[in-house]
């Protein structure tokens, strides 16, 4: 039985990837995913303000209070060889190419247009096999258009591709105005794959203290519905691979979304609950069902329940909102 | 060989030769000697390597008698080994000196010369501790410049190895080991040029080891130790000339050559100064200048002291020679004169009296200058020379103050001046945040490494830790720089901050023509309105050109925030033309790379976003011909003040310290309390505001205000009838202390330093906009004057009474008046609330021993005192002994409290009869245990000498002496407090030993350690307090071991009272733990968290990191009680719940643990998973303790 896939041009032995998380922190996790049958790893995110902000906190921490006082002209051991750039995650990702065969993937969060290009290269040169493009744009700007906004993609996009040789894929959040059309800006600007959907993170407020809290939740099965559509509906009208990620939890969700058209599959909040060895369940379980309905590759199934190729491709509109609507009465 | 011209201070200097050629370095932090330290322990945690290519092994011991003990027992096994310090740190090496030196033992201890804690303690440098062991049998080699001690440092090392005499080389505190000098760097193999490796081996076979084993360190009887004492005579006799022949090998090497005894001046001087140290270069530069004008003077440079030859000094004098001045820059009170000036005296008449002198006996004076880093000038040495004119010179004088006691000094022209004047001489006022003195630094090096010239920067502090003063004195030009001294005629002025112009006389140091650039956020067309009449007049009289630059604003618009450093440099450079505009912006940039590289590309990139964005800020001012402005300097202190506070207190302030004369000076070190109040400092750009509405009268804003700059009072309604009518107040919401009674919160917003914890930690939100608070941040400038109305207002409302407060809850122990107020302690600081909060609870019975450390200079540090009394003028005693001695300092204390309490005791029995039965009875069974019961033995002791009093009067019975003696013992049969406070430094290291006898005494005495787990004062140096994986000075790479358990070990007593506290966490444990510590009668130990500048965090928040270092039980609050287990109960009560978070969410907070992912990844990672083991081993070991129940266990 075939479950390999081909994703922004790499083969991969399977079509499940942990997507970019807490867990791609450890080598220990990564060889542990491998070992599992995942098909590649998408590292946890660099943020380039992150980064930023640290080198800004250590150095301000370090030396604000530095010759102010006799007795102490400074309170920390001079700084000689310290590791503020990117360099951790650049390290992380040579020795993840060091301790495994399946394929790297960096995950970006970029903050300036030179950044985003100036850490891409980086990423490449560290051994990277592709890049993913995660762009983290609220726009909180009243005066600022839905044109101009995605337009900032596009151009992120773009300087990307014209600064690195490697694939590139775009996580994408499901909040354009037309989602489609902007699916079809990227991949013209140069993105190799999509992935959807991003899960922006969803503050909270905490009425004991009057505060604003981050309240991070881990996605439920519900959510792979919101990509299984847009999947389903960009599949072969797009030209880039599409990847799935939000709320796939088992094989049967793995299954949908290739159906749907995903090349492959990224999971993180069901391997954050049951384990990495999750991951061996569900290809277990997948090719079990693969067996049981004679499915010889997954090739076979993907886009089969895709906008194009079902009978009633309104049913992935918005008129099937209607419907079920209206079944409720 | 080619070698490098490095601009460097002299304590890297002394630490570059040192780490090259030595194995074992011990060390242990001493200002000014812990940059030495700091820098091996630098580079030995980075891998660098000495001559031989081995890492010397860096390690910290847990006082300098420890070091030393380290050395010796190094030294006595052969390797290499060195040692730094300074001050009170070197008396505590002298025992073992005295052996090393007995045992003819090679080594070289680098000495950053410091006077030595008398009258009071000084950072500053002089000769007095390099004189208290002149007698140890260790060589001394005396460098006076920053080139001199690297070129020492190597030519010391070679002697000893040759001599087999200890050497200790030493040179003055901050005036040379601050200094930075461009000098000419040694390389690698010149220093195995000048170490013989027969001699290395040599050293190495005299090693105790049982291969071929001796003994050594007998113990020696009166026939033999004499003789055996006498057998080293020979190596100290060969010691001179075998350093002089270093020298000469030296001088081959570099063209540096240098004597013994050096003379510099006329060769037929007729008067000539003999001294030692940096002021050798002052005192050539001098004379070079009187020579210049046929001034027939010259000097004798003093290099190696000891052992002292004679016949090398003698064949340095001229035999033109008169007249001789010798300075010392010592004291020896009760001598019959300073030692060099002995020295001299000796060695003339020795020879003299062998008829051995070449010239006739001159005249030979000695005097005393340069204290405590004392100013030394030209016009001082003129001085000297001048005397020396006299048919009967001043002997036993003193150059440099104004001593009107005993007319001991000199009058000097502060006017006369040597400095050449193709030098560049600048000064630069700054902010010690604002990065002024690290610019300074960089331009220095900039202009020493960039160009031909010599170059020299001295950096002066004030004795804040917040908010203080810096000014960087910069000197360079075509010719050698050997101005030792401050510079007073300067050719350019730079004022980074331009509120300092209505502090200080900004332009009173400019000479004509100068330049004054000023940071300013008014308007080019406004600013000459905006400046203070003298600042206007010296800008026209001394034909001055004149430059503005918004700082603040490049800052802000490049995201440098407060720091206007870059800015500034750039604009130096940009006005002082010394390098064409781009090369100079180039060489800028090269800097900030060098210096902001290892902390990355963002930061680089930020930095240089300023220096492009600043020229177009960059303007020169044209300078009208008239005076318009009306703006005076302000008066140093405010209010009505007391004569001291006005004459002496306030001059200090001033700046003008140095003209304080000795009659105006305590005897004996002793101050007045209370003058903390009288220094309006106006440094917070914003303070804290309150808003009555959104308030609950909680009082933690008042609890947690590290300078008690928030107060809580409440009052009848009639009080606020005079009130100013912005006087806020509201109606109290509790009932306790009355109906009707109002509430304010008052800030005092001239002496608050803006830290912000009280917004922090302030629970309630106006519900309208929970953005604010019931105390809020807002600009002070707008409500000084009024607030300052309104503080005046608020203080004069009287206290509450002591007795009716309910001490145990912490929103009404917050209406206590403190008596520990506006200190210098750092902004937002951690150790304060709790010195504060000890003062409120018993401050007007109470007396501190403190250790030195950052208590002992926020609390004593001159010119103000924190420390202060109350209406009835009750308030802490407070005082210092050293470092290591505190808990023996305090028990002390407790020892002659008790005493004169059992005298009193005695004397009221005695005189029973006299003073009558019912009131010697109440008086000796009073119980004292709360304010009630303390005021009413008051009242008793008052009546008492009420009585004894009319007793003395009446004088009838012949008891007067027994009336005397117990007038003077009354007070204390009122309760005494005696608190023992310091930092982990002494508690865990350097006053160990004496804590724990103390604890075991079962001394009613109450130990409060201020544990920010890194030596503060000193700049954040390991203690064994420092937790396991945090970055600090002396573990670079990271703590490797754990904490020690302090509370712990003294638990193990079983009748120690030990807490463990966190205001941050829970204010109110805290409040409970101090006062069943003082009200426990024996011996207790608090230990608290004290959030630190050295943790690297934002200090507005420092309560948070307290209350996180609690949640993941790395602090586990406890309080162990003897009493309980007194009445079978299980004594330890934990009381906090730990491990609700894991340790790295709180680690993770402070970049003293952060820095560690950075700089060592993989050892921080190692670190912080063995850290966790360790949080959670220690809290199963507490839970376990915790649960014990002793009823079931019987």
């Amino acid at each position: 039985m075939d479950i390999t896939t081909n994703y922004l041009g790499l083969k991969l032995k399977s079509p499940i990837i942990p997507s970019a998380g807490p867990l791609s922190e450890k080598i220990s996790n990564i060889r542990e995913m491998e070992d599992a049958g995942a098909g590649a790893v998408v590292l946890y995110s660099i943020f380039e303000e992150q980064i930023e902000h640290e080198q800004f906190e250590l150095d301000y921490l370090t030396s604000i209070h530095a010759e102010s006082y006799a007795e102490a002209t400074s309170y920390f051991p001079e700084p000689f060889d310290f590791k503020a750039g990117p360099e951790e995650y650049l390290d992380l990702i040579r020795k993840a190419k060091e301790s495994v065969n399946m394929p790297i993937i960096a995950s970006l969060n970029g903050k300036s247009l030179g950044g985003w290009t100036e850490y891409a290269k980086l990423i490449e040169q560290a051994g990277a096999d592709a890049l993913e493009l995660n762009i983290y744009l609220l726009p909180t700007d009243i005066h600022k258009s839905s044109n101009a906004v995605e337009q900032m993609y596009v151009d992120i996009v773009k300087a990307v591709r014209s600064s690195v040789k490697i694939p590139i894929a775009v996580k994408m959040h499901p909040f354009f105005t037309s989602t489609a059309n902007v699916s079809q800006q990227l991949v013209k600007a140069g993105a190799n794959g999509l992935v959807l959907f991003n899960r922006f993170y969803q503050p909270d407020i905490d009425l004991e203290k009057l505060e604003v809290v981050p309240n991070v939740l881990l996605s439920t099965p519900m959510a792979m519905r919101l990509p299984l559509r847009w999947i389903a509906i960009l599949y072969n009208r797009v030209n880039a691979d599409l990847a799935a990620t939000s709320g796939i939890y088992n094989a049967s969700d793995v299954i949908k979304m290739i159906m749907a058209g995903a090349k492959v599959t990224m999971m993180l909040s069901s391997l954050i609950k049951f384990g990495i060895s999750h991951i061996a369940d569900v290809i277990t379980e997948m090719k079990n069902w693969m067996e049981e309905k004679e499915y010889e590759s997954i090739s076979m199934m993907r886009g089969s329940m895709s906008y194009m190729n079902v009978d009633d491709p309104s049913k992935f509109e918005r008129v099937n909102y209607m419907k079920i609507l209206h079944s409720y009465k | 060989m080619e070698r490098m011209k490095v601009t460097i201070d002299g304590n890297e200097a002394a630490a570059y030769v040192a780490f090259n050629t030595n194995e074992i370095i011990a060390i242990y932090p001493i200002t000014p000697s812990s940059n030495m330290a700091e820098w091996c322990d630098t580079w030995a945690s980075v891998g660098m390597k000495n001559i031989w290519g081995v890492t010397p092994t860096v390690t910290e011991l847990q006082s300098e008698g420890g070091a030393a003990g380290a050395v010796h027992g190094a030294l006595q096994n052969g390797a290499l080994t060195t040692t730094f310090t300074a001050s009170q740190g070197l008396l505590l090496m002298i025992p073992n000196m005295y052996k090393i030196a007995g045992e003819l033992t090679s080594t070289v201890f680098h000495v950053s010369a410091r006077s030595i804690a008398a009258q009071a303690l000084s950072i500053f440098g002089d000769h007095s501790d390099v004189m208290s062991v002149r007698q140890t049998g260790f060589a001394l080699l005396s460098s006076g410049s920053v080139q001199e001690i690297m070129d020492f440092a190597l030519i010391a090392q070679a002697s000893t190895l040759e001599a087999r005499i200890p050497f200790l080389h030493f040179f003055d505190g901050f005036r040379s080991s601050h200094e930075v000098m461009k000098i000419e760097e040694l390389t690698k193999e010149d220093m195995k040029f000048m170490l013989d490796d027969d001699l290395i081996i040599a050293h190495r076979k005299r090693a105790l080891s049982p291969d071929n084993p001796v003994i050594r360190g007998t113990a020696q009887n009166p026939d033999v130790y004499f003789q055996g004492r006498e057998t080293v005579n020979p190596f100290y006799n060969a010691c001179p000339s075998i350093v002089q022949k270093q020298m000469d090998k030296f001088a081959k090497l570099t063209g540096r050559q240098y004597k013994l005894f050096e003379y510099v001046g006329a060769p037929d001087a007729e008067k000539i100064i003999i001294l030692m140290g940096s002021a050798t270069q002052t005192v050539e530069e001098t004379v070079e200048y009187l020579v210049s004008k046929g001034e027939k003077v010259g000097a004798i440079k003093v290099r190696l002291y000891r052992p002292f030859s004679i016949d090398s000094f003698i064949d340095a004098i001229p035999t033109t020679v008169k007249s001789i001045a010798v300075l010392d820059r010592t004291k020896e009170p009760g001598s019959a004169g300073e030692p060099l000036y002995q020295d001299v005296l000796n060695a003339i008449s020795e020879k003299y009296m062998n008829g051995e002198l070449k010239f006739a006996y001159p005249k030979v004076v000695g005097g005393r200058y340069g204290l405590s880093s004392k100013e030394f000038t030209p016009g001082m040495i003129k001085a000297v020379f001048d005397n020396l004119d006299q048919s009967k010179p001043k002997n036993h004088f003193t150059v440099g103050i104004v001593d009107d006691v005993t007319n001991l000094s000199l009058e000097y022209d502060p006017d006369f001046s040597v400095e050449d004047p193709q030098t560049f001489r600048g000064k630069f006022f700054g902010l010690g945040a604002d990065g002024t003195v690290g610019a300074n630094k960089n331009s220095i090096k900039i202009i020493g490494e960039g160009t031909d010239y010599y170059a020299q920067g001295y950096f002066v502090y004030d004795s804040k830790k917040s908010g203080s003063v810096t000014v960087s004195h910069l000197r360079f030009g075509p010719k050698p720089i050997k101005s030792t001294y401050l510079i007073r005629k300067a050719n350019f002025i730079a004022c980074h901050q331009q509120v300092f112009l209505e502090k200080m006389d900004m332009l009173q140091d400019a000479v004509e023509g100068a330049t004054f650039l000023l940071n300013t956020q008014v308007p080019k067309e406004k600013v000459w309105d905006s400046l203070p009449e003298k600042v206007q007049r010296d800008l026209i009289e001394k034909k001055m050109k004149f430059y503005i630059i918004d700082a603040y604003k490049v800052a802000q618009e490049t995201g440098m925030g407060v720091r206007i450093n870059t800015t500034m440099q750039t604009c130096f450079f940009a006005i002082s033309n010394i390098f064409p505009k781009e090369e100079a912006i180039s060489l800028i940039k090269d800097s900030i790379k060098k210096t902001y590289g290892a902390k990355g590309d963002k930061i680089v990139k930020m930095n240089f976003d300023a220096v492009d964005k600043t020229l177009d800020n960059l303007f020169e001012v044209p300078v009208p011909d008239k005076v318009t402005s009306n703006i005076k300097l302000q008066p140093a202190i405010q209010g009505d003040a007391p004569e001291f506070v006005k004459e002496v207190l306030a001059k200090i302030i001033e700046g003008k310290g140095d003209t304080i004369p000795v009659s105006k000076m305590p005897v004996d070190g002793t101050y007045p309390l209370s003058s903390a109040r009288y220094e309006k400092r106006n440094i917070a750009l914003e303070v804290p505001v309150w808003d009555p509405e959104t308030c609950i009268q909680c009082n933690k804003c008042v609890m947690v205000c590290p300078h008690a700059t928030i107060r809580a009072k409440i009052f009848t309604e009639d009080i606020v009838k005079d009130a100013p009518p912005t006087f806020k107040y509201t109606k109290f919401r509790s009932k306790d202390y009355g109906d009707n009674l109002l509430y304010s919160l008052q800030v005092a917003v001239e002496d608050c330093t803006g830290c912000a914890l009280c917004v922090d930690v302030c629970p309630a939100k106006n519900k309208k906009e929970t953005r604010l608070k019931a105390i809020n941040m807002a600009d002070q400038l707008s409500i000084r004057e009024i607030e300052r109305a309104n503080w005046d207002f608020f203080f004069k409302i009287p206290d509450i009474d002591r007795r009716k407060v309910a001490v145990s809850k912490v929103k009404d122990s917050q209406f206590l008046q403190p008596l520990f107020e506006f200190s210098g302690a750092c902004s937002g600081c951690g150790e304060t609330p709790y010195v504060k909060l000890v003062t409120q609870l018993f401050g007007d019975r109470t007396i501190i021993a403190n250790a030195t450390g950052c208590s002992s200079i926020y609390g004593g540090n001159l010119p103000t005192t924190p420390y202060s009394t109350d209406n009835n003028g009750r308030g802490p005693a407070w005082s210092n002994s050293l470092f290591e001695d505190n808990a023996e300092f305090g028990y002390g204390f407790r020892l002659a409290i008790d005493k004169h309490n059992h005298q009193a005791k005695l004397l009221l029995q005695k005189l029973a009869g006299d003073i009558g039965d019912d009131l010697v009875s109440a008086l000796l069974n009073a119980k004292q245990k709360d304010e009630s019961d303390i005021y009413d033995q008051r009242e008793r002791v008052a009546a008492l000498k009420q009585k004894l009093n009319d007793l003395l009067a009446a004088n009838t019975n012949g008891k007067a002496e027994d009336f005397k003696h117990l007038l003077s013992l009354a007070d204390y049969l009122v309760k005494k407090s005696v608190w023992i406070i310091g930092g982990d430094g002494w508690a865990y290291d350097i006053g160990y030993g004496g804590l724990d006898h103390v604890l075991a005494s079962g001394a009613n005495v109450n130990m409060l350690v201020l544990d920010t787990e890194v030596y503060s004062n000193t700049g954040g140096q390991s203690s064994k307090s420092t937790p396991r994986g945090a970055v600090a000075k002396f573990a670079a790479a990271g703590k490797p071991a754990g904490k020690k358990d302090l509370g712990l070990m003294a638990m193990s007593y079983g009748n120690v009272y030990v807490a463990k506290i966190a205001m941050g966490a829970n204010d109110q444990h805290t409040l409970r733990a101090i006062l069943e510590a003082e009200a426990y009668d024996g011996p207790s130990l608090i230990i608290a968290y004290s959030h630190c500048i050295a943790h690297g965090i934002n200090m507005a928040t420092g309560m948070n990191n307290q209350k996180a270092a609690v949640d993941s039980g790395y602090w586990p609050l406890y309080r162990y009680n003897p009493e309980l287990a007194l009445e079978g109960k299980n004594p330890f009560k934990l009381e906090s719940k730990g491990l609700k978070i894991p340790f790295k969410d709180y680690a993770y907070m402070e970049t003293r643990y952060k820095m560690l992912t950075k700089s060592h990844p993989e050892l921080a990672a190692k670190l912080i998973k063995e850290a966790q083991e360790d949080v959670i081993k220690r809290w199963k070991e507490y839970e376990r303790m915790a649960a014990w129940e002793p009823e079931k266990a019987n």
